[in-house]
């Protein structure tokens, strides 16, 4: 069962990638992503469910399915399909028809790359796979051929890459660390890794470790590793924004997770867990500087970015089973809200023709459909109730508290003052600062405007009530980080 | 294990190769001519892949042969290859933006070498390895890395990034021949490949770069800030 729906959910994307470069007809394209997207999303739902009772290995134990992976999978599903409804109706806006194929090819590509990562069951290939997601979706960054996209692309492919290149250092170090225990050739799975870490070396553990957290790291868009993220999401066109922030992020955060529970099991946790947190409140830090002083509206999203994968980071680095179920709670829930948040980032700049935060002026008047949603979105991603990224946080700065990293709550919270005034205070201006008295209001199409709606809804919902189904999902998920392994 | 069961020959066989891969580094790290850093790589590559047969030869590991074919192929002929394509295509013959002094540039990768040999000392002691192959692997490994790095923050001219990030992935790979000469051939050739596409990446965004920025120097990259 679990195994045909996973065969379902790769090949949609596939096939669709395939079609599209095959065909080369933008209108074709375009519905086959589409539904690509909707087989990918509607298939992660029972694959969440299922993988409670995993992990599940498929194809000789390269692939598996446990908690972990399959709530990416559903985060990605869920970002992919709001972005494809998304850019039916923001693509057409760009006029590049004779091109779009192309868009859509590296989009259902980028897609499925995402896709295998999260399900990678070795940690050599898990890492080819994240390097494949930089390659495909450096050319959708670059889609727009002007030289800002391009400038961005080139730094985004360079930085990463180099960087990545670390936590290749740090695989081929833990598969050494390993080799101490199980002789020189074994397969590396998670698992296997995870039962010969308690005979690790610990001083060759704490390296690899901190290695690979650089590494991936720096594709997460930890500060101070974050420097081609704000470039790369307000460069690229705005759909795919929404994919690097809602899928390609969380998938990267997949691997320190993983090996957040093998350092774990090699009793270099507490140092591991140490340099996670910090990392985590570096990224508030300069997320929050970036943000109070931002001046386009993109980048402004971007840094937000930074911030909750800060908070993220801090979730799993506080861990125990208030912090990983807050930090699966808040995956889902900053995929779905920076989704909405960058789909209308992408309406207004299109209507105004400016990325400028100083040029989109009147929001309030001028989209009337719009301004709404864009304004709750606002209110959500700042961390205000009653949306569920308010739970999250809340229970993140909990389980801080429980584990004994008050100085992190302390600058956490802090941190999350300044963000919700900052990022605030640029709403302000655009809804209510006096524009242009005379302009006409802005026309939408319903694809743009549909799936800030679907990313909303969930996120009032999700906040005023946290399913108890849920809830047991989280602890199963937090028992099988922690090392109790089946 | 490899390391413990080495006789001296082999062992000083598999040390002077490793050296001249990290010497080669250096050579690239001093040189200001992007030709001359193309070739330093291609032997680099070379001696990589003559690594690899050594420890294939002394470990008894017949499958690193096909490794060390395929690297000698790849790295050492098809990737200076391409890169050599691009260089043509962009008539640029030397780095012309640098930061740093070629000699300064030297004595900071020197600086880089000890403290990648501390790490290795540290972690090499720790494990019992202390004065082994497994050291000198480790630390020409890291520093190998540090170097490339060096190489990424100090040249502007996108080419030599491109050759920065393949000596940091260079000095990944001599590394992985010494220390898990185990590891599944079935990575070791994927990493391979994949370097391919990434080296094709680089170069078709280089084009967009020279068609859509007009330049090649991180120099003139400074649109998005803040």
């Amino acid at each position: 069962m679990a195994g045909t729906l996973l065969l379902i959910m790769v090949l949609a994307p596939a096939v669709a990638a395939a079609a599209s470069a095959l065909t080369r007809q933008a209108r074709l394209a375009e519905r086959l992503n589409l539904a690509a997207s909707l087989i990918v999303a509607v298939t992660a739902v029972p694959l969440t469910v299922l993988s409670a009772g995993g992990p599940y290995y498929f194809w000789g134990g390269y692939i598996v399915l446990d908690l972990t992976g399959a709530w990416v999978l559903l985060c990605t599903g869920l970002v992919y399909l709001l972005a494809a409804i998304f850019s039916v109706g923001y693509m057409r806006l760009l006029d590049e028809d004779d091109r779009l194929w192309s868009f859509y090819a590296l989009f259902a590509g980028f897609a499925l790359t995402i896709c295998l990562s999260a399900v990678m069951n070795n940690a050599g290939l898990y890492w080819i796979a994240i390097e494949l997601t930089t390659l495909v979706s450096t050319f959708l960054v670059g889609f727009e051929r002007g030289p800002e996209s391009i400038e961005a692309a080139w730094k985004y492919i360079i930085i990463v890459s180099a960087g990545i290149s670390l936590a290749l250092l740090g695989t081929l170090l833990f598969y050494w660390a390993g080799s101490f225990v199980l002789g020189p050739t074994y397969d590396m799975t998670w698992q296997v890794l995870g039962q010969a870490a308690p005979k690790m070396n610990p001083a060759l553990a704490t390296l690899s470790f901190l290695l690979i957290l650089v590494g991936y790291g720096t594709k997460v868009g930890l500060a101070p590793m974050h420097a081609w993220l704000p470039d790369a999401h307000s460069e690229s066109p705005a759909p795919i924004s929404a994919m690097l922030s809602g899928a390609l992020l969380n998938v990267a955060m997949l691997g320190i997770v993983r090996y957040l529970s093998i350092a774990d099991a090699a009793t270099v946790g507490s140092l591991a867990r140490t340099a996670l947190v910090a990392f985590g409140v570096a990224s508030l830090l300069i997320g929050a500087l970036y943000i109070v002083r931002q001046e386009g509206i993109k980048r402004l999203m971007a840094y937000s970015s930074v911030e909750h994968m800060g908070v993220i980071a801090l979730g799993f680095g506080f861990g125990g089973p208030l912090g990983v179920a807050g930090a699966f709670y808040h995956m889902l829930n900053h995929s779905l809200n920076k989704s909405a948040m960058f789909f209308g980032a992408g309406n207004v700049m299109r209507a105004y023709g400016s990325k400028e935060i100083s040029a989109i002026r009147g929001v309030w008047r001028r989209a009337p459909v719009m301004a709404p949603l864009w304004l709750a979105g606002a209110v959500a991603i700042t961390g205000a109730p009653p949306f569920a990224l308010f739970l999250s946080e809340l229970v993140i700065l909990r389980a801080g508290l429980e584990r004994g990293f008050s100085w992190a709550v302390a600058a956490m919270a802090a941190l999350l003052i300044v963000i919700f005034i900052g990022f605030l205070n640029h709403f302000r201006g655009m809804y209510f600062d006096d524009g242009d008295e005379e302009a006409a209001p802005l026309s939408l199409s319903a694809w743009c405007i549909a799936p800030m709606w679907l990313a909303l809804a969930p996120l009032l919902v999700l906040g005023l009530w946290w399913p108890q189904p849920l809830w047991h999902h989280f602890m199963v998920a937090a028992q099988a980080l922690s090392g109790v392994r089946p | 294990m490899l390391i413990t069961t080495l006789t001296p020959l082999a062992e000083s066989i598999i040390s002077l190769l490793a050296i001249i891969s990290l010497m080669l580094a250096f050579v690239m790290l001093g040189s200001r001519w992007l030709n001359n850093y193309l070739y330093a790589f291609a032997l680099e590559s070379w001696a990589i892949a003559a690594l690899s047969v050594a420890v294939g030869i002394y470990g008894h590991y017949p499958e690193l042969f096909v490794i060390a074919a395929l690297t000698a192929l790849f790295r050492g002929l098809v990737l200076p290859w391409l890169i050599w394509r691009i260089i043509r295509r962009l008539n640029v013959a030397r780095e012309i933006h640098e930061i740093l002094q070629p000699s300064s540039a030297l004595v900071a990768g020197a600086m880089a070498v000890v403290f990648s040999l501390s790490v290795a000392y540290h972690v090499g002691s720790s494990l019992g390895l202390a004065g082994t192959v497994a050291v000198l692997a480790l630390t020409i490994m890291l520093s190998m890395k540090l170097i490339g790095f060096l190489m990424l923050a100090v040249r502007h001219e996108a080419l030599s990034q491109i050759l920065g990030f393949l000596v940091l992935e260079n000095g990944i790979f001599l590394g992985a021949q010494i220390l898990v000469p185990g590891m599944p051939m079935l990575i070791e050739i994927v990493i391979l490949f994949d370097l391919l596409i990434v080296v094709t990446c680089f170069g078709m965004l280089v084009q967009y770069l020279v068609a859509h920025v007009g330049s090649t120097s991180s120099l003139d990259l400074k649109r998005l800030v803040g």
